[in-house]
Formats: structure tokens, sequence, C-alpha cells
């Protein structure tokens, strides 16, 4: 086992009377992509602008690559590469502009930024437009020439904040793919905020933050093993229905029902071959629900259970 | 030194790229010279040390100066609109230190600003009799001079604002008054007390006369060459280490 590539310890922050953070830790293994998963506003931005140095934590403290912001906070900076949701290339400049000048004022010499970015420029599939302005590019180009750019210093710790928002599946995939193939290739560590299940599936591991809070931490397998069976999802025409729902199957069926939990408008149960309780659910109260689904375990579904609420509704 | 030299010349290469503020720089002050400088110059009475100098060439060195400043301001706008879009994060999670960034900028803006000031220098040859060209180097001299510190002044007013409204605010309650009220427009001599005051303690009368008194030696009503001299340096010492410290103070975990 490898030293963590990024280690959190209490981490605090407030804004105001909101508290954006509270007591948040853990560890990022090196070599392995990690993704923070929360809904908007959960606070994953702040952890993540903390760790990207921008934003001093109320309390708490974090080291990357075993660097400690507080002492060596230059040397840390030169140990990651941040991507932001924001654009950080200029616009008005060249892809290959924009390497260099990333390049020199993070100290690198000319001969070697050339050939780094040569490299990069090729890995990334972005050869070819490497004279073009970045404004021209497209969503997908765009982030990836960011990435590159990121990626220029040789970073240990590649962090990203919302690296999918705004683009296409295509790209979505395409970024999948680039950055597994650079965890892969033993060079890296990535850490990066996503809202989307979908992305953070595809990391080796997932923190689930919620109301400033980790609330969970594993393997997307691990989490999903976490809720027990298969899951239904009863859909009534209210949340006043969905309770008064929940009260009478729980009244009926006891503990065959499996856990029962009213997320707004729905009526969630999980249990065992949950698709055998459907029949049952069906004959007993006809009409009193919309549609009933039955599914495997989600990340969704491990949220829900994790926080009581569905994701959109957070915060 | 090399991340500073980097951040210059992604200014000149952006403000090259952008024609228009080449025009939005030299033209309203080339406008305000022509249509102010000719519409005063037949009624207004000039005190009596400067009252062998008509009005209009009066006005010219201000009007370099203001160009100046205008290019300086132009220049710095891009602080908020870097904040907004995200480079100036890129650059502040980078390891360049707050001395080559505020150095960065303020040589690029400054070396902008000083290049459209120099282009009006053009004229200076029709205006001010008996211009050598020593004079004239001079003068050159005294506009990077001032160039340095208005791009200076000009980052301290961008950096702690968040919109480019806000900008143009602060741009009309101070930077204005201040130019007005730098011997630009009229001179000191004339002034009322208050008003006399108030512009030997604005900084930029200073940067104004010895720009004045370089190009047109002995028009008198001027603080001594030295003195002039001696607080624009300081104007644009102070106003190179008011940004780094604003720099310092919001940048990252300490």
């Amino acid at each position: 086992m490898s030293d963590p590539a990024v280690s959190v310890r209490g981490l605090s922050k407030s804004f105001g009377e909101r508290a954006a953070l509270s007591d948040v830790s853990l560890e990022v293994q090196g070599g392995s992509i990690f993704a923070l998963l929360g809904p908007n506003g959960g606070g994953k931005t702040t952890l993540f602008r903390i760790l990207s140095t921008l934003l001093r934590p109320d309390s708490g403290s974090f080291s990357i690559a075993g660097l400690d912001p507080k002492k060596q906070l230059r040397q840390l900076r030169g140990r990651i590469g941040v991507v932001f949701q924001s654009p950080a290339l200029d616009r008005k400049l060249t892809v290959l502009e924009n390497l260099r000048l990333h390049g020199r004022i993070s100290g690198l010499n000319a001969a070697r930024i050339e050939s780094l970015a040569a490299s990069l420029l090729s890995r990334l599939d972005l050869l070819d437009r490497k004279n073009d302005r970045v404004e021209t590019l497209s969503g997908g180009l765009a982030r990836r020439a960011e990435i590159a750019k990121a990626l220029l210093t040789s970073p240990d710790v590649l962090l990203l904040d919302e690296p999918s928002t705004g683009l296409d599946p295509v790209a979505r995939r395409t970024l999948r793919d680039v950055l597994r193939n650079l965890v892969s290739h033993g060079e890296i560590t990535v850490l990066l905020t996503t809202h989307i299940f979908d992305e953070a599936e595809a990391a080796d591991t997932i923190g689930l933050i919620d109301g400033g809070k980790l609330v969970a931490k594993d393997t997307p397998d691990a989490l999903k093993a976490r809720v027990g069976g298969d899951v239904l999802v009863v859909e009534t025409a209210g949340a006043p229905e969905a309770s008064s729902l929940a009260m009478e199957i729980s009244n009926a069926f006891g503990k065959d029902a499996g856990a029962l939990r009213v997320v707004a408008e729905t009526v969630r149960l999980e249990r065992r071959e949950a698709h055998r309780f459907i029949p049952a659910l069906v004959e007993r109260f006809p009409g009193r629900f919309i549609s009933v689904s039955y599914g495997r375990p989600s990340l969704e579904d491990v949220f829900i259970d994790l926080t009581g609420h569905r994701f959109e509704e957070a915060a | 030194m090399t991340a500073a030299l980097a951040l210059t010349h992604r200014e000149i290469l952006r403000f090259v790229r952008q024609p228009s503020r080449i025009a939005g720089a030299v033209v309203p002050p080339l406008m305000a010279w022509i249509l102010l400088g000719s519409g005063f110059g037949s009624s207004l009475k000039m005190p009596t040390a400067s009252a062998s100098t008509p009005y209009l060439a009066y006005f010219y060195p201000g009007t370099v100066v203001l160009v100046v400043l205008f290019a300086s301001i132009f220049s710095n706008i891009s602080i908020i609109e870097d904040r907004k879009e995200g480079f100036l994060q890129g650059v502040l999670v980078s390891p360049v230190s707050p001395v080559s960034l505020v150095l960065g900028k303020v040589l690029g803006a400054g070396l902008l600003a000083m290049i459209q000031g120099a282009a009006l220098l053009l004229l200076a040859p029709l205006l001010v009799s008996g211009l050598t060209p020593g004079r004239l180097l001079a003068a050159l001299g005294v506009l990077a001079l001032l160039s340095l510190a208005l791009a200076g002044l000009g980052f301290s007013v961008a950096w702690p604002l968040d919109s480019t409204q806000g900008f143009h605010g602060v741009m009309n309650m101070f930077l204005i008054p201040m130019w007005v009220l730098s011997g630009s427009f009229f001179p000191r001599e004339g002034a009322p007390a208050w008003l006399a005051a108030a512009m030997a303690l604005n900084p930029l009368t200073y940067g104004v006369a010895a720009f004045r008194e370089v190009l047109t030696p002995g028009v008198g009503g001027l603080p001594p060459l030295a003195i002039s001299l001696a607080v624009t340096a300081g104007f644009a010492v102070a106003a190179f280490l008011l940004p780094v410290l604003l720099v310092r103070h919001t940048a990252g975990p300490r």
C-alpha cells in the first residue's frame, strides 16, 4: 500500500452562519480515482476549493503528496494540477500558447515545456488543434485542453471540479477514458467532484458528501451492497398519499415489506427478492399508486438510504 | 521573472487580438482634446505664467496622460474578467508568487499604455516649438514611469472588485477627478485655494508637471522637475507595492 496521496483531517468551513463543511476527514489512495459525490450545495466545491489552495479552512488540516499547505504552500501548488469548473484557459490565446504560459509561470524551462506539451497534446488527441484559439474549441476539446494544461507540470494529484458539466455524452465518455488511462499508467491520483451518479460509478472510491458532512466512503460496489437486497419504488399522487400508503403497507405486511421509507411522493421498499412482493402489493392496494418499479440498488438508493432524502432535494 | 514576463507576453497578445481596445483607449482622449481644447481655447483666459501658450497646446500633455490613464485602466479590467472566467484561479493555484503576478500584469498594462501614449507623442513636433530629440526621449521616460504608476493603480482598483460596472463607477468617481485635478486640464496657479490644495496633494499632478516640464521647459507655475520626478517615482513604487499586498492578503491559505 502506498501512502495516501491526499489526506484530510477534520476540515470545517463556514460562510457566515452556514456551515459548508463540518469536520470532514478522508484519505485518497495514491494511483486511484476518487469521486466526491454530492448534491449541489452539499459542500463538495468548498472542499475542492480548500484542497486546491484557493480557500482557507476554519479548522482542520490536509496534506497532498505529504506536503502541508501551511508550511509548504508553493511546493504543494507545484504538485497539484487543478481543473476548475469555469475555464481557466485564456480564450484569446491558442492551446499551445496557454500551455506555454502555464509552464512558464510554474517555473518550467522552455525546452521542457515544448517536449511535455507535445507529448500531452498527442496523448489527449489535441495536436491538430494546438494552434487554434481556445475560443474556437468545442466544450469537450476545451476541457481536454484544460486537463493538458493541468498535467503540464507532471502533478502527483489532479483535482477536477465537476469535469463533465456541460459536456455531451460522447465527450463525457472520452473524458472518463482519459482519466482512467492516466491513472492506470500509475502516474497520478485523480480527485474529482461530481453530482452525476454515472460519473461517480467509474471511480475507484466514492466519498458521499451531503450537508457539509462525509456520509460514506467506499467502492461503488460496496456502497451498493449496503442496501439490503433489491429496491421497489412505489410512486403515488403526492407526499401525503405516500405517507398513508407506507403506514398501511407496514400494517398489512409487517416485516415482510422489508425496509420502508417515504421519500417525497414515493414509498421505497428494500428487501430480498423484492420482485415477488409486487403482485401482493398491487392486489392489496388497487388504484392507490401510479406505478411501481423494481431494480437493483443504484447509487441514488444508497444516497437516500444514508441521508433520508433524495439527491435533488438536498440542502 | 520568467513568470512575470510570461504574463506580460499574455497581456500583449490579448491586446493585439482585440483591436477595439486600441480605439477605445486613444480615440476618446483625442476627441476630448480636440473638442474641449478648441471650445475652451477661444473663451478661456489663461493665468499669466501660461498666458503665452495656446490652450490646445497647454491641454496636449494632459491629453497624452489621459490616454495613458485610459489604457492602463482598460488593461486592468481584464483582472475582473479573469476572475470570472477562472483564468485568475488557475494562476493563483500555480506556484507563481504575488510579486511575479503583479509585476507581469503591471509591466504588460504599463507597456501597452506607454505605447498608446507614445503614439500621441507623434503629434508633438506640430504642437511644441523647439522640440529636440533629447526632450522627446526624456518625455518618453517620464511617460514610462507614469504608465507603470497608473497600471499599478489600475490593478489595485480592479483587484477587489467583482464586476466591470463597479470598475466604471470607481473610474468616474475617483480616476477621472484625479486626472482633472492633475494640472492636465487647467493650471494650478489660477485655481481657487481649496482646488489648488487638492491638486498639490494629488500624486498625478507631479507626473503631469514632470511630463510638461520636459516637453516644454520653462512654462512656469510648476513644481521643480526634481520634486516632480521624485514624487512620481514614489507614486510608481507605492502603486506597485499596494497590489502586491492585496494579492498576498487574498491568495491562498496561510
